[in-house]
């Protein structure tokens, strides 16, 4: 297939077609509006179904039901609108039901703003509804890796039996760049889910289901999630541009911070500053062993977010204090420039620490 | 080659478009590509932008504060964005709707009445047209002939607005090709 120039929202919403989606539950909110405007026009031309539902809580529950029955099928909404759904992503994860969620973020808190923030991280990584539970996370830094990463979104989701997040922000969902698609999966070619609600027939019945009320039998299942999200560490994933020489300051980030900060760490090579990038592709888990390497070899690490600084928690845990660990921010909707971070990241090694 | 530009105007000029077109056709020459537009809450009859970047290498951050070029199709455009343009960058100003000469003389400043040019050959909404082939001529970025297929296809089966849209690009392109030697001598 040929590169089609597309935003991210449109990408997302074509790689869940090709990866054999064919339900979609949404409801509207900016920034993240092409992924919906976009399933309403194509659901209909490959024979699936496109609700527009009347609330996220709604759109949380119809992918229960859709994925109790064995469908993939996935929502997307921007982060007041994933708040929403965070009962049903609890439910989801209880019954162990592959869905995937896709939220773009926005600035917060409250209603916020709709400019581009990465402030729920803490919310998509460490559970954001009640109970113990994990969502994978992913988080694509270009519109082809939106792509790419929303159709293995679906595998891991079927794989762990796990709701998957694709964690995106404002930049990623609106801009354009090419992107190929590239495997096409139909709906029938897909495994069966010996599992699922399909109608009894032949068979002992399925159940899926959250609730546990014997304390014996739940601790059982939270055993055996616990033991899953375990599981999921075989799934970490980082990128890492330009570290190769023990660089002066490692800058860590992700989504489109990690994109400006390769133009920072460019421009203060330039200089002759040793700069360098670690990129999480996956949020939960983290690839905490990868990062632990990488900051040990660096004299500085610098954890750049769209935040008051959420993700530099993890790192710190990380590093543990083995290197030190600054943080720079910007929020509410402003990004940082390039030039921004390149001067935080000089002023690390030109103050003594 | 790596290339930063800002497009910006009043909503409804269709600065999107025209980064889009340039985007497109970056694609077509072999370019890593972004297009970014500025999402804010924006108003009717407000002003719009959009980001593009062309790069022989893979695209780092996809908004920029010093870009290498912008085209600016009213005066609030030219206010925001002049100061910003990198030393020795293409300033492409509409001078159909912009009452002011450019303050910079560091820029390679390329005037066009793309209003009037656009109005002359059919339509003064294909200002946008205009300027963007005025920008192309004097950058050399990406090839006109590149853009003027995009058009054929982002338009097919609409042949007056393809062929409209593809004379006031060409118009554009002779104003701009002026400023070219200008841009090769920094």
């Amino acid at each position: 297939m040929a590169k089609k120039l597309m935003k991210g929202c449109e990408a997302i919403g074509e790689a869940a077609i090709q990866s054999g989606c064919r339900l979609f539950f949404g409801y509207p909110i900016t920034p993240q509006n092409e992924i919906p405007e976009y399933m309403s026009a194509r659901m209909p031309q490959v024979g699936g179904v496109f609700v527009q539902a009347e609330s996220e809580v709604a759109a949380s529950n119809m992918l229960y039901g859709a994925a109790g029955a064995g469908r993939r099928c996935f929502t997307s909404s921007s982060s007041p609108g994933i708040s929403l759904m965070q009962e049903g992503i609890s439910y989801l994860a209880g019954a162990e039901l592959p869905v995937v969620i896709v939220n773009i973020m926005r600035a917060g808190p409250g209603l916020g703003g709709i400019l581009p923030s990465q402030s729920d991280y803490l919310q998509a990584t460490k559970g954001g509804g009640h109970g113990d539970y994990r969502v994978l996370v992913l988080a694509p830094s270009t519109v082809q890796e939106a792509a790419d990463l929303t159709m293995e979104a679906f595998d891991l989701a079927d794989k762990y039996r796990n709701p998957v997040m694709i964690l995106g922000d404002g930049l990623i969902g609106q801009m354009m760049e090419p992107v190929e698609f590239k495997r096409r999966i139909e709906p029938e070619d897909l495994p069966e889910k010996p599992w699922a609600t399909t109608g009894n027939v032949g068979r002992a019945p399925n159940i899926v289901n959250s609730l546990y009320l014997r304390a014996e039998d739940l601790e059982q299942h939270n055993l055996a999630l616990g033991a899953k999200y375990r599981a999921m560490e075989a799934e970490v994933r980082h990128e890492t541009y330009r570290i190769d020489d023990d660089p002066d300051v490692l800058i860590v980030a992700y989504g489109t911070v990690a994109r400006i900060a390769r133009t920072s760490i460019d421009s203060l090579r330039e200089k002759g500053l040793k700069a360098g990038l670690f990129r999480p592709v996956t949020l939960f888990p983290y690839p905490a062993a990868a990062l632990a390497a990488a900051a040990a070899r660096a004299k500085h690490v610098l954890v750049a977010e769209l935040s008051m600084g959420q993700m530099v928690e993890d790192v710190r845990a990380v590093v543990a204090g083995r290197v030190p660990v600054d943080f720079f921010g910007r929020c509410g909707g402003m990004v940082m420039t390039a030039e921004e971070l390149a001067e935080q990241a000089e002023k690390l090694v030109t103050v003594p620490a | 080659m790596h290339n930063e530009l800002i497009l910006a105007g009043f909503g409804g000029q269709g600065v999107l478009l025209i980064g889009k077109l340039l985007a497109y056709a970056g694609m077509k020459a072999g370019l890593e590509v972004t297009w970014m537009p500025a999402y804010g809450p924006e108003m009717r009859g407000g002003t719009c932008n959009c980001t593009v970047v062309l790069s022989d290498r893979q695209v780092g951050s996809p908004v920029t504060n010093r870009p290498h070029g912008a085209i600016v199709l009213n005066l609030q455009s030219i206010d925001k964005f002049e100061p910003l343009v990198r030393p020795g960058g293409i300033l492409v100003v509409n001078t159909s709707l912009i009452n002011r000469p450019a303050v910079r003389t560091d820029l390679v400043v390329v005037p066009v009445a793309a209003n009037q040019i656009a109005h002359d050959a059919g339509s003064a909404k294909a200002a946008n047209m205009v300027a963007l082939g005025a920008f192309l001529g004097a950058s050399g970025v990406v090839s006109p002939d590149l853009v003027r297929d995009v058009l054929a296809e982002t338009f097919a089966g609409r042949q007056k607005i393809v062929q409209l849209n593809q004379v006031c690009l060409s118009k554009g392109y002779e104003i701009g090709q002026a400023y070219a030697p200008a841009m090769a001598g920094r």
